[in-house]
């Protein structure tokens, strides 16, 4: 396909569904009785209804019921899937990965996030500080994973070093280091790369719970002689609680699905593997579907509590501004 | 919105929380912390840009630190979007043609969906939304399978396909946005005073009047900060390009991560390749970041 190929089929694509909502707007724009307007509303919500069902609700489904599965479909095998990603010694690595990136990647991306958004409020270069820590979420992990690994790019002490973090320990007088091969610390050298994409985040969020909290509050604990780093325990924190908890949560669900740091830097490699990753090399690479499923399967088993958990406090958030 | 001018209008009035808790960390160790922060932040990202512009030779011979005077060239550009076997440009083109439909389409349809969920009055209307707003929770991964088999059945994938192949992923795109998309703008509609509503309602206004003249003007705002991230998760997607897309369509991410797998040490390229596929997120980032932290507080983060 030529290049005005394809912006013509792009737009043809645009043109089909703004047409459709169009012809919708324009079929039910008479309707006035209370009949009418049942149809109008049908009419608003069934092409959101009908696409979610089609691309949500039914794959989702049809997922769990493959992971029951054997690898061509053909044969129900029972949890014999699940038992493979609880049993087989390369699955439960991927599992202790996982848990590694959930417990450290948010905890560490809203502390650093929590500390430099105090750190720098009202500093003198407030907006260009932020923006700094800011900027990695624009890129994609992709890009980021690639920028992280020509810091980690590794020679032998003995060659002319050309990532900084090598160069760093040459520097100091250590040995250099392969950062991204030497199981188990390269999944936490992968981990600081999700943290780096992660804290602009949390700061961000954390930084305006910070400004909404009530002056009266403040005063009254002020009044009562608390100051500095107490005010920050005592006040400060739990204060932003809700938000805080908010941040971890969020950050918990984006960290479980991303699949392209690990991808991108070692492919998978060198014992780095975690859940999302390994679904989609068991799903499209070596075709073992029925497995691949159960891992989709227990991705969004692990999802639902922390989007419940989430959810709630994202209620109990709004309902106090 | 309220949430949202809440805060921005508390910032005035909010002076002496942060003061005191600044001051209280403003010691040297904690500037010492903020700007090593701020240097770990910045740094990785400046030694690959500066890396883009040195030599082949020079990336190989010298760490990037040694080479900041220069000097430099713009040959890596040349090779990586115009290369035979790099050739960016075309994949930038596919990130284009991938992203700015799937950033249009879902709009559509959930701004409507999300009008009848505030405004129209149906049987299940309740029901049907809180369904809807569930579905945030499924992972795409749990509908990657299913989703390409019936694609393949619809006859949507691959070079042959209408759209040359593109309507799967400008479809998956739309779906996976719907529920946030209609969540997050039917948020923004039912804070609009219902008096206005009820007023156009009884000067004789039908439903698509009022949404037509009075909704989508009003609108405006959050659909830009759900434009904005929706855009940002398109262009910088990888695993649906992947599992959805074929070579005809791959934008530019999925051949930054195959140039990362097959030459690997070839920071020349990867460099490059690296500020090609992120300056596009970077503007529209920069550029409507009002909107973006507009939409983050409003809770538009992808579960």
């Amino acid at each position: 396909m030529s290049t005005g190929e394809k912006f013509t089929q792009m737009f043809i694509a645009i043109g089909l569904f703004f047409g459709t909502v169009a012809l919708i707007l324009l079929l039910t724009s008479r309707l006035r009785s209370r009949k009418g307007e049942l149809v109008q509303s049908a009419a608003f919500v069934l092409p959101a209804v009908l696409l979610v069902a089609f691309g949500l609700v039914y794959p989702a489904l049809s997922t769990i019921k493959r992971s029951f599965q054997d690898r061509l479909g053909k044969e129900w095998v029972g949890f014999d899937n699940y038992e493979a990603i609880f049993t087989d010694s390369e699955q439960t690595q991927v599992l202790i990965n996982t848990a590694a990136w959930v417990l450290l990647v948010p905890t560490a991306a809203t502390l650093i996030g929590l500390v430099y958004a105090v750190l720098i409020d009202k500093a003198r270069f407030e907006k260009f500080s932020k923006a700094l820590i800011f900027l990695p979420m624009a890129i994609s992990l992709v890009g980021a994973s690639i920028i992280w690994k020509f810091v980690y790019a590794y020679r032998e002490t003995g060659q002319e070093q050309i990532g900084i973090a090598n160069g760093f320990l040459k520097f100091l007088g250590f040995d250099t280091y392969p950062f991204l091969q030497e199981a188990p610390w390269n999944t936490v050298f992968l981990i600081v790369i999700m943290i780096w994409v992660q804290a602009g985040f949390a700061m961000t969020i954390l930084a305006a719970s910070i400004r909404a909290i009530p002056d009266d509050i403040v005063e009254a604990a002020r009044l009562d002689g608390v100051g500095g780093l107490r005010m920050f325990r005592y006040i400060t924190v739990p204060s932003i609680r809700p938000s805080l908890i908010v941040v971890l949560t969020t950050i918990s669900i984006t960290t479980l699905k991303a699949f392209d740091i690990v991808r991108t830097t070692v492919g998978g490699n060198f014992d780095t593997s975690v859940i999302a990753y390994e679904f989609y090399r068991q799903s499209f690479v070596t075709r073992e579907k029925g497995l691949g499923a159960a891992l989709a399967t227990l991705l969004f088993v692990l999802v639902i509590p922390i989007v419940v958990y989430n959810v709630r406090q994202m209620r109990r958030l709004e309902a106090r501004r | 919105m309220s949430t949202v001018n809440d805060v921005e209008q508390t910032v005035a009035k909010q002076e002496s929380l942060s003061s005191s808790a600044h001051r209280a960390l403003s010691s040297p160790w904690a500037s010492l912390a903020a700007i090593v922060i701020a240097v770990l932040w910045t740094v990785p990202t400046l030694g690959l840009f500066i890396t883009s512009f040195r030599s082949e030779d020079d990336i190989n011979s010298s760490g990037w630190w040694t080479g900041l005077t220069g000097p430099f060239t713009l040959d890596n550009y040349d090779t990586v979007l115009h290369g035979s076997d790099t050739n960016f440009a075309t994949y930038m083109i596919n990130s284009f043609v991938i992203t700015i439909p799937a950033v249009l389409i879902p709009i559509s349809i959930a701004v409507m969906a999300a009008y009848a969920f505030a405004w129209m009055d149906f049987p299940g209307r309740n029901f049907l939304f809180v369904a809807i707003f569930a579905l945030q929770i499924v992972p795409i991964q749990v509908t990657m399978i299913p989703l390409l088999t019936v694609y393949n059945d619809l006859g949507l994938s691959g070079f042959q396909a209408p759209g040359g192949g593109f309507y799967t992923i400008w479809l998956s795109h739309s779906i996976f946005a719907l529920p946030l998309a209609i969540y997050l703008l039917h948020n923004f509609m039912s804070q609009i005073p219902g008096e206005l509503i009820e007023s156009a309602r009884v000067d004789g206004a039908g439903h698509v009047q009022i949404f037509r003249r009075i909704m989508l003007p009003l609108m405006a705002p959050a659909i830009a900060a759900f434009g904005i991230f929706q855009f940002l998760w398109v262009w910088n997607d990888l695993l649906v390009a992947l599992v959805f897309g074929n070579p005809q369509t791959y934008p530019v991410t999925q051949r930054l991560g195959e140039l990362s797998g097959s030459r690997g040490q070839d920071w020349f390229l990867l460099s490059a390749g690296a500020f090609v596929a992120l300056i596009v997120p970077l503007i529209v980032f920069l550029s409507l970041q009002r909107f973006f932290v507009r939409g983050l507080l409003a809770g538009s983060v992808k579960g």
